[in-house]
């Protein structure tokens, strides 16, 4: 499963052993929780005593050691399904095709499979444990004709297996839909017990909430269609079911206080169980490591920060790497000593040099980006001729995309123009982070596809028209009138193309700071040479996020979500790094104050610096 | 307990649910009980919330001041005024208009504080939620529109008594007295991260030491906490007696300078590490200053402003005796030191209410003091060391419609 990520040093040293680490403190809570659950599920108000005495004695039964063990290998294919699936750059569909066409993806359908199996299991535990009138699928009956006692279908058993099954997808779905799998780095830095602390009370409440949206959708997903599983079980297995007892697909049968607070608190154990290992996973992960600046030994420098900075194939240790640089940049005055340190023999500031470079040729990414996305929007905005069709470079790259979508939906009779919806790692559902991480080279970065997705949506249509006769346009308008409405998710492409910047504004803070501490930490004056050219760096880029911020959609905030254990933090990534920016360069405005007049920088740019200086921005 | 109020009164109207009244009744008798033990362990949780502010707000007199809240802007010759009805004036040095900040949120404000590092954003500590202002300096608007302000809201954190931004700018700390928890604010991602620590009932005080590496969490008890802001641990310091009121950091973020309520001292802290990486530890108190006599309670925070001065306003409650503004020096090396240098008189009833010096006066320092007759008044200080002679006098004032220099009387010697 992990062959091959295990090329790099990172992943096998440190990442591997952060999330087995986070999986074995998910294992050893499971008996807290287990013992809450219990306590919980056998909970009556009149008998404490007995409540007490008989919660102990369950919670040393063999049935209850063994439902642990379950429970164990449930987490960890859990904690093994966020090892697989975590990202550091969320995926955005742009549509909502897009975002079909990613629940719809194989990969994701083997995923829901799995949680669904999984949420079964873990709800037979818990019916196992509730015991009582849950515990088994076939109970004995009598047959109300004849008198003879036969094996009948147990429906509470089997609603409470059907309700994990929901669930499980539910969390699969809702994973996607909200990017559960998105790991966030916090703005400050704890350590993990307190984190965890601060965490647990909101995973308690996500649970909780979650749970009873569920337990509420599964009942009246229940009440139409609970029939269909009941007839198929019973009639598979040969069980009766019992016509004395109220049906549970029937109002009254649904109205049972304690099958409710059963099921809701069933439901909250899964969740918590899942969510939890999720927090753990998410905890370790993104804890601090500390690269060394420099290293004595050659055979360390791969694992120095300069060389780790340049290293482009594993995502989560250049996050790593770039978030240790904006730390030592503020906190530790003897790493910044080492950066701006030269080198032993030959005198050259190596580590400056490779830190700079790396942090600015991110940024300068980042600016081409804003303006191929700029122009793309640019050229949309005008009204096209038909013989634009003829040239659409992009449509070279099929995927991700609405139009790919919506040409395959409707292909076949146009196969030459329509691109196949080739399901491999390329895929919507596999973020750019496993697809670096896998080793492959990706064909292109994250953003791309939401540049090309308003192209190809206003394209397809024209491509219909142009070639086809009159009925296949009208077929089209009318599928194009059910999508086009709200085809593009607003704000979408802007969060796509800042999906990642949780490097870039570190990278602006790590450069802001080491500039910042050269003026007085500097002896050699290594960072006085590179100034001009961070200078420039910075104030493109603050042309190109300005320019950016007047497109439409880009500068209205997301709805805040209520509480949910998808990390929305990518939504306001675009603003967080707008104010990173101007923050960064007022850091070396301020610092180097008038000694910037003798920085070698054009006109224009220094006119904008002047802003700065002033404190008019 | 309205609920149980009502189960109660309606069972006694004849109903016969005995069963219902007898528990609803102990119900209520236990909450009642449970509340009051809260009330009594942390007082200050009875107060209503437009009490608290006035409680625990800098500004003395909160309630019936005409001003409610001062903020110099750290890097240019800009401040703002929070007035009675709720609305934020920001006056700048040359007489361009003066933008008038309302937004339906904005009630009951209790702290103001400018975004280091950048130009146009000022934090609003409201009774209901936190406020962020962009104001864009090059603006002629008058009045900036409320889309211009984003509201930051967290269920259970409000009112909202003080806030403090990091020095870099990229964080935003915001305390409630209700809130055991200070929420940590990455403004721009809307998001926070509370810290909680249970421990005296609330927070009430955050000031920011000014390298960045240390803050200080006042709480409504005899407590408060010195977090370090690295890995966000915290110190314990419980005080001797009453709860923290105000506090200033030294320049180089390596004293710290408190008052507490009810005493007439200063108690300094002196971390001995001034870069804050590798040690947590502290020394202890190292030095208290006796006042004189008719200095009856500390009340505004002593204020560093470049390195030499600390200034601290004594409330009189004797009679004949006009509220005063005691001036200190201080000198950090080779120990820290508070030498007395004079004393800041109003007009003949007017009090100082809050004081702040200008971050970055050129000339030496400049104190700004809010009065209780809703005057602002600029008192500079020029030492003669940077080239100027020593003036006694106020010589300029930067707002001119609310200042009126000539009025004060400063008895204070010449600085050296």
């Amino acid at each position: 499963m992990f062959s091959l990520k295990q090329n790099c040093w990172f992943i096998r040293k440190v990442v591997i052993w952060r999330a087995v680490a986070s999986i074995a403190w998910s294992v050893l809570l499971l008996p807290v929780t287990s013992a809450v659950f219990v306590l919980l599920s056998r909970f009556s108000l009149f008998h404490p005593i007995q409540w007490i005495s008989e919660c102990t004695s369950l919670l040393t039964a063999s049935s209850t050691i063994f439902s642990l063990v379950v429970l164990c290998g449930v987490v960890l294919i859990t904690g093994l399904f966020n090892l697989e699936f975590y990202t550091l750059v969320p995926s955005i569909p742009c549509s909502r095709m897009a975002l079909l066409g990613t629940v719809l993806h194989p990969r994701q359908c083997v995923h829901s499979l799995v949680y669904c199996t999984m949420g079964m299991l873990v709800m037979w535990c818990a019916s196992v444990t509730i015991g009582g009138r849950y515990s088994t699928l076939g109970i004995p009956c009598k047959q109300s004709e004849s008198g003879e006692v036969v094996t009948c279908l147990n429906e509470y058993h089997l609603f409470l297996l059907l309700a994990g099954a929901f669930m499980g997808y539910s969390h699969s779905f809702l994973g996607v839909v909200k990017n559960m799998y998105y790991v966030s780095f916090q703005p400050i830095q704890q350590y993990k017990y307190p984190r965890f602390k601060g965490c647990l009370p909101m995973v308690v409440k996500c649970s909780v909430i979650q749970s009873l949206y569920s337990a509420r959708n599964f009942a009246a997903l229940y009440f139409f269609f609970g029939y269909v599983p009941k007839t198929w079980i019973s009639s598979t297995l040969h069980l009766q079911i019992d016509s004395s007892l109220q049906p549970l697909d029937s109002l009254t049968g649904l109205l049972d206080f304690s099958l409710l607070y059963h099921l809701s608190i069933s439901g909250t154990f899964l969740y918590f169980t899942w969510y939890l290992t999720v927090l753990l996973f998410r905890i370790y992960v993104t804890e601090a490591y500390s690269f060394p600046v420099q290293s004595t030994f050659t055979e360390d420098a791969e694992q120095c920060l300069p060389k780790v900075l340049a290293e482009t194939n594993t995502l989560v240790m250049k996050f790593l790497a770039l978030q240790d640089l904006a730390l030592l940049s503020q906190h530790s005055l003897s790493r910044r000593l080492e950066v701006f340190s030269l080198s032993q023999p030959g005198g050259h500031p190596h580590n400056w040099n490779a830190i700079s470079r790396e942090c600015m040729s991110l940024l300068s990414e980042l600016t081409q980006r804003l303006l191929a996305h700029q122009d793309a929007v640019a050229s949309n905005g005008r009204v096209k001729s038909q013989s634009d069709v003829s040239e659409t470079p992009r449509l070279s790259v099929p995927l991700r995309t609405p139009g790919s979508v919506f040409t395959s939906s409707v292909g076949g009779m146009h196969s030459a123009l329509t691109a196949p919806f080739t399901p491999d790692v390329d895929s919507p559902f596999s973020s750019p982070a496993i697809r670096r991480l896998v080793g492959q080279q990706e064909p292109r970065s994250p953003w791309f596809g939401t540049v090309q997705s308003p192209h190809i949506m206003r394209r397809g249509p024209k491509l219909w028209s142009a070639s086809t006769g009159e009925t296949a346009r009208l077929k089209l308008s009318y599928l194009h009138k059910i999508f086009s409405s709200n085809v593009q998710l607003p704000e979408a492409s802007s969060q796509a193309l800042f999906a990642d910047s949780q490097a870039h504004i570190w990278a602006l803070q790590g450069l802001s700071h080491l500039v910042a501490a050269s003026f007085s930490e500097d002896q050699f004056g290594v960072v006085q040479t590179t100034l001009p050219s961070i200078l420039s760096c910075l104030v493109v880029l603050l042309e190109a996020v300005d320019r950016h911020f007047k497109l439409p959609h880009a500068s209205s905030k997301p709805v805040r979500t209520v509480c949910s254990m998808g990390d929305s933090t990518y939504k306001t990534l675009r603003f967080a790094l707008r104010a990173a920016l101007k923050t960064a360069i007022y850091k070396i405005t301020t610092t180097f104050g008038e000694h910037l007049n003798a920085v070698n920088i054009s006109t224009e740019h220094r006119k904008r610096l002047q802003q700065f200086l002033e404190f008019k921005e | 307990y309205g609920l149980l109020d009502e189960i109660t009164n309606s069972a006694e109207e004849g109903m016969s649910l005995t069963h219902c009244n007898h528990a609803a009744f102990a119900v209520r008798r236990f909450s009642l009980w449970a509340s009051s033990f809260h009330g009594s362990l942390f007082p200050h949780l009875t107060l209503s919330s437009d009490e608290m502010v006035a409680e625990f707000s800098q500004m003395l007199d909160w309630s019936d001041s005409a001003l409610r809240s001062f903020a110099w802007h750290p890097h240019t010759d800009k401040f703002a005024v929070a007035l009675l009805d709720d609305s934020i004036k920001i006056y700048k040095s040359n007489s361009s208009p003066t933008p008038t900040l309302k937004h339906r949120c904005q009630r009951s404000v209790c702290a103001l504080q400018w975004k280091p590092l950048c130009g146009s954003a000022l934090a609003v500590a409201c009774q209901s939620c936190l406020l962020i202002w962009h104001v864009d300096p090059a603006s002629l608007s008058t009045r900036p529109s409320s889309g211009c302000a984003q509201v930051l809201s967290h269920p259970g954190h409000s009112p909202i008594t003080s806030i403090a931004w990091s020095p870099t700018g990229s964080l935003l700390v915001s305390a409630s007295p209700v809130d055991t928890s200070m929420m940590v604010w990455d403004v721009a991602a809307e998001s926070a991260v509370p810290l909680q620590r249970v421990g005296g009932g609330g927070v009430t005080y955050l000031s920011w030491s000014p390298d960045g590496s240390r803050l200080l969490a006042a709480t409504p008890s005899a407590l408060f906490r010195v977090w370090e802001t690295r890995m966000w641990t915290c110190e314990r310091w419980p005080c001797l007696k009453g709860s923290c009121q105000s506090a200033c950091w030294s320049p180089d973020g390596g004293c710290l300078l408190l008052s507490m309520q009810g005493e007439r001292v200063i108690y300094a802290l002196t971390f001995s590490d001034l870069t804050g990486i590798n040690n947590t530890y502290s020394s202890p108190v190292t030095a208290f200053f006796l006042m004189k006599n008719h200095l009856k309670q500390l009340f505004c925070p002593p204020f560093f402003s470049g390195s030499s001065f600390v200034l601290r306003a004594g409330d009189s409650q004797a009679d004949n005796h006009p509220s005063v503004i005691a001036v200190f020096k201080t000198r950090s090396s080779p120990v820290f030191e508070l030498l007395p240098c004079g004393f800041v008189m109003g007009e003949a009833g007017a009090e100082p209410r809050f004081m702040q010096f200008h971050p970055h006066f050129q000339h030496g320092a400049l104190l700004t003091v809010c009065w209780s007759d809703g005057r602002i008044s600029h008192v500079p200080f020029y030492f003669s060391s940077a080239g100027l002679l020593g003036g006694d006098s106020p010589q300029q004032a930067l707002a001119s419609n609310t200042t009126n220099p000539s009025s004060n009387k400063l008895y204070t010697e010449q600085i050296s």
